[in-house]
């Protein structure tokens, strides 16, 4: 019992404390660089031929862009916080999921059927 | 335990105890993973300001579009600053951590130059777009635009008023524990932002000037 309790509270105390490295930073920093540099470049100088493709390209890099910063800048792992905090992420990532999908399908829906005459002014620029 | 599962008559006998107490917490002990779901709960915000940008983005009133208004080059500056942030940021850690006061200090105050020259930027930016009649009463595009942009910019600036007071705490009291947890504590806020951002530059700026 008292081992126990012993075990627990050093492992409170060691919790708390974010370990960094300059090689993890430096390493996050590059591939964060690569990852900003090359859809920028890419829709700077006009894009692929086909635009679909060039926007699938571009969110491919920020979703793996925010996974470089999760692992290298916010030192997400299963084991900070007795694996609390990759608990809480997944949740909201659910979520999240939720929120932005049935947003845009309701809303997608919403903006089509309810308007019928105003489809042609409400998208001209 | 193993004693009572395998005698029960004389597990009985024996007076049983129940820690009922709250056990102690080290102080500041939950105060990482407090501030983390403080931190997914801010994501749920931003979440809903990018789905609103996402319903309302298309609709440019006949007023001007994202082709028309964003300078890409100048948001591409924008980025490297808040990224060479985050950088600056994590070399404080490290000063951190080597327990070097001067040299955390002086990451602090880089950090906060380069943060500082973001929110500059985007304030430029703001500026010319609302002297060009692009304000944010002009069409839902733009008010979705400058509530998604503008909270974030907001955030940024609350980390350089946070910025500032740890950069006088940790002078005045050295790095004690409750400055160190402080300084984890901006460090994941600083690098979310910096994750908002990427969210930011791509659906926004990025996907917008490909229209």
């Amino acid at each position: 019992m008292t081992d126990a309790h012993l075990d627990h509270e050093a492992s409170h105390a060691t919790e708390t404390s974010i370990h960094a490295t300059l090689s993890g930073y430096l390493t996050g920093f590059a591939l964060s660089i690569a990852l900003t540099a090359i859809p920028f470049w890419l829709v700077m100088r006009g894009g692929l031929d086909n635009k679909q493709a060039t926007a699938l390209v571009v969110v491919g890099f920020a979703f793996v862009q925010i996974v470089v910063h999760m692992l290298y800048f916010l030192h997400m792992d299963a084991k900070s916080e007795g694996g609390w905090t990759l608990m809480a992420l997944i949740f909201t990532l659910v979520l999240l999921a939720i929120a932005l999908s049935g947003t845009l399908w309701v809303m997608y829906h919403l903006d089509v059927n309810m308007m019928p005459g105003m489809q042609n002014m409400i998208h001209k620029p | 335990m193993t004693l009572a599962e395998t005698r029960p008559a004389e597990a009985a006998q024996t007076p049983v105890f129940y820690d009922l107490d709250e056990h102690d917490h080290p102080e500041g002990g939950s105060t990482l993973l407090g501030f983390w779901i403080y931190l997914m709960s801010d994501c749920l915000i931003f979440a809903m300001l990018f789905a609103a940008y996402g319903v309302l983005g298309h609709n440019y009133a006949a007023g001007p579009a994202p082709r028309d208004l964003f300078e890409l080059p100048l948001v591409a500056v924008n980025t490297s600053m808040l990224l060479l942030s985050s950088i600056t940021y994590g070399f404080a850690m490290i000063a951190m951590q080597g327990r070097r006061v001067r040299l955390t200090q002086f990451w602090l105050a880089v950090t906060a130059l380069f943060g500082a020259s973001f929110v500059g930027i985007e304030l430029h930016e703001f500026g010319g777009m609302i002297g060009e009649g692009a304000t944010p009463q002009r069409s839902a595009f733009l008010s979705s635009f400058f509530a998604l942009v503008g909270t974030h910019g907001l955030h940024v600036t609350a980390g350089l008023i946070w910025l500032a007071t740890l950069f006088v705490q940790v002078g005045k009291y050295g790095l004690i524990e409750a400055n160190k947890r402080r300084i984890m504590c901006l460090s994941m806020f600083w690098h979310f932002l910096d994750v908002i951002w990427i969210g930011v530059f791509t659906f926004v700026y990025l996907l917008g000037a490909l229209r």
